[in-house]
Formats: structure tokens, C-alpha cells, sequence
């Protein structure tokens, strides 16, 4: 039964990343709560979005009131890289099923991302099943994500207030940042747009926020291409790892 | 800091992130075939939104300006401090745990010190 055993080994691939994937989810669960969102909908939201740093920033912003396009977009924008590993995986996935299709989609994360292409890249299909291993990965990753968020829930509606534990928060996304920073280009984009979203925080609905990275993004393309770095029309480029674990 | 938001807007907010995380995990999953890879530049612009969003999110949590009822820097001690001490700690380890450990202890300890 080779499915099987294809998708036991997606599963053991992926368990020792769960290590440092589970504080993260506790963290979705007992900020969620904190900041005064239902414990029921916070397990939704992971159910629903299911993506950790987006749905970090959207629980910030939700405890900020900021406005609810404002919310939505960053969730969102946060995800944009999901639409590169979409379209890097999608050839594995060209004989699926529609509902295989639709299924493999929702579960997509950056680890069963990097681990699948991995595999695909190391063994002929006829040797790995496409889709039991990366399902194997991916469910790894869709079960501690929920089972941590639910136990962070739990934790949070008996964690005192006062604690400050949305500082969390920013504090996961300092650990995300640094490995994302590679280059000067990368450096140049995170700084210009650390500083705006400092200026720029007095602006309504957090739009502070949007516009920082907007400028921080313009920023990193604009010094690449006056050293003439940035991608033409034509050459094929490599993806980064955005350095994301959830 | 508590959300002004009822649960009904919460959940929109939920279901319209939901949906357009979900519209980006599909989209080539689906288009395969007709569109087989995303064009070099858009790759080249989207490598920057993780350093950009991420930064964006951090520098705001720690210091801000203030337009009311003076202009200057708003912050306070034991965030500021901590915020420091623990973007060492994620520059040198790239650990969350470290760093959330480390940040959490330190504030901690300012509040029940300053």
C-alpha cells in the first residue's frame, strides 16, 4: 500500500518543524482571546485562514479596531506569497482531481510547500505518489496548527489580564524578520518601511500600516533596478524561501 | 487593548480573509495549463513584501509618532526596552521562542521594577 506509506512519510518529514510551529499557534489561540475575540471564532478564524503570520496581524489589527479593509488587506497581502508557491507546485498537481485540486489548495503552507518540492525534485512520481506525500505534509501541518490554536484558547481565557501577551505579537514577527532580510535590497525595504509605518501611525484605520509597505516594497524594487538586478520580462527567477513557518 | 469589533464583524473579517488566502493558494493550482508560471517581475516585487509587511507590523509596536497634542515620539520604557533586547536576540538567534522568551521576560520584569 504505497499511498499510505507516501503519506506516513510526508507526516514524519514534517513532525520535527512542528516543534517550533506550535508556540506559534498558541500564540493565534491566547492573543486571539486577549484582545477580546470570541473563543469560538478564534478557532474558526484558524480553520478558515488557516495561515499564522497573517492571521497574527489580523488579530493585532482587530484588537487596534482598525478598520476592516485595512484588516483584510494586510491579511492578505501577508499571504501573496502562497500565489507563488501555487504556481511553483501546481505542475505536481496537473492530474488531480478538481476536489484533490481544491483540497491541496486549502492546506497549502509554506512547509508542506518546501517539503513536497523537495521530494517531487529527489524522486521520479512513478517512485512518490504526488499527492499522499504532500498531503502527508501538509495535514501534519493543518493538524498542530488547529490543535495548537484550540489549546492557546483554552490557556488564554484563564491567562490574568495585564500581562501584555499581545506584545507577543510583534515579537514573532521581529524572530520572522530577520531571516527574510537578505541583502541590502531586502534591508533597504524592511528600514523605509519601518520608519513610514512609524510616521505614519497617526493616519485613520491604520492605513499607516499599508502604506508602509507599499513604500517599503517600491523602495527594494526601485534600488534593484538602478543596479540592474531587477527580473526582466524574460529570464526565469528563483524564489526565495520567504522564511515563513506557518 | 481590546477590539471595538462585534463577532458578526469578526467573522466577516474572517470569511473575506479566508476566502482571498484561499482565491491565492488556488489560483495556479487551477490556471495550470494556461498560464504556467507567475512573470519574473511579479516574483521580483513580491520578494519584498515579507521584510516590508513584517517591518511594518514590528517598528509601530514599539514606537510611534504622536500628532496630539504635541508632535513627538510615542513610546513607553519597558516596551521599548524590551522591543530592543529582543530584536537582538531574533538578529542573532532567528529563534521565536528565544525571542518571544526573551521579550516577554524582559517587559515583565520593567513593569514590576519602573
Amino acid at each position: 500500500m504505497t499511498a499510505r506509506n507516501d503519506f506516513f512519510d510526508g507526516m514524519r518529514a514534517c513532525a520535527p518543524l512542528m516543534v517550533g510551529m506550535v508556540p506559534f499557534a498558541l500564540i493565534a489561540g491566547v492573543t486571539a482571546v486577549n484582545v477580546g475575540i470570541d473563543p469560538v471564532l478564534a478557532v474558526v478564524m484558524s480553520l478558515v485562514v488557516f495561515a499564522g503570520a497573517a492571521q497574527l496581524a489580523a488579530i493585532d489589527l482587530i484588537g487596534q479596531t482598525a478598520s476592516v479593509v485595512v484588516v483584510v488587506f494586510t491579511a492578505i497581502v501577508i499571504n501573496l506569497r502562497f500565489m507563488m508557491y501555487s504556481a511553483s507546485i501546481a505542475p505536481h498537481f496537473s492530474r488531480f482531481s478538481p476536489a484533490s485540486k481544491w483540497f491541496s489548495a486549502y492546506v497549502l503552507t509554506d512547509m508542506a510547500y518546501a517539503l513536497s518540492v523537495a521530494e517531487f525534485d529527489a524522486s521520479p512520481s512513478e517512485d512518490r505518489s504526488r499527492k499522499w506525500y504532500y498531503l502527508g505534509t501538509a495535514m501534519m501541518v493543518w493538524i498542530t496548527w488547529q490543535l495548537g490554536t484550540i489549546a492557546g484558547v483554552i490557556l488564554g481565557t484563564s491567562i490574568p489580564d495585564g500581562l501584555s501577551l499581545e506584545f507577543a505579537i510583534p515579537l514573532t514577527f521581529m524572530a520572522l524578520l530577520f531571516p527574510v532580510l537578505k541583502g541590502r535590497p531586502t534591508m533597504l525595504a524592511a528600514l523605509v518601511s519601518g520608519f513610514i509605518a512609524m510616521i505614519a501611525a497617526p493616519l485613520p484605520f491604520n492605513l499607516g500600516l499599508v502604506t508602509a509597505a507599499l513604500v517599503g516594497i517600491l523602495a527594494g524594487v526601485l534600488i534593484e533596478v538602478r543596479a540592474g538586478k531587477f527580473p526582466s520580462g524574460r529570464q526565469a527567477e528563483d524564489v526565495g524561501d520567504s522564511g515563513e513557518s506557518a | 487593548m481590546t477590539t471595538g469589533y462585534s463577532s458578526q464583524t469578526i467573522l466577516v473579517i474572517i470569511i473575506a480573509a479566508g476566502v482571498g488566502t484561499f482565491a491565492l493558494r488556488l489560483s495556479f493550482i487551477l490556471l495550470f495549463g494556461r498560464l504556467s508560471e507567475v512573470p519574473p517581475r511579479v516574483i521580483g516585487v513580491l520578494r519584498f513584501v515579507p521584510a516590508a509587511v513584517l517591518a511594518a507590523l514590528v517598528v509601530p509596536a514599539i514606537l510611534s509618532l504622536e500628532v496630539d497634542p504635541t508632535i513627538g515620539l510615542e513610546f513607553e520604557w519597558p516596551t521599548l526596552i524590551a522591543g530592543t533586547i529582543a530584536a537582538v536576540v531574533a538578529w542573532r538567534t532567528e529563534n521565536v521562542l528565544a525571542t518571544i522568551g526573551v521579550g516577554m521576560l524582559v517587559l515583565w520584569t520593567l513593569q514590576l521594577v519602573l
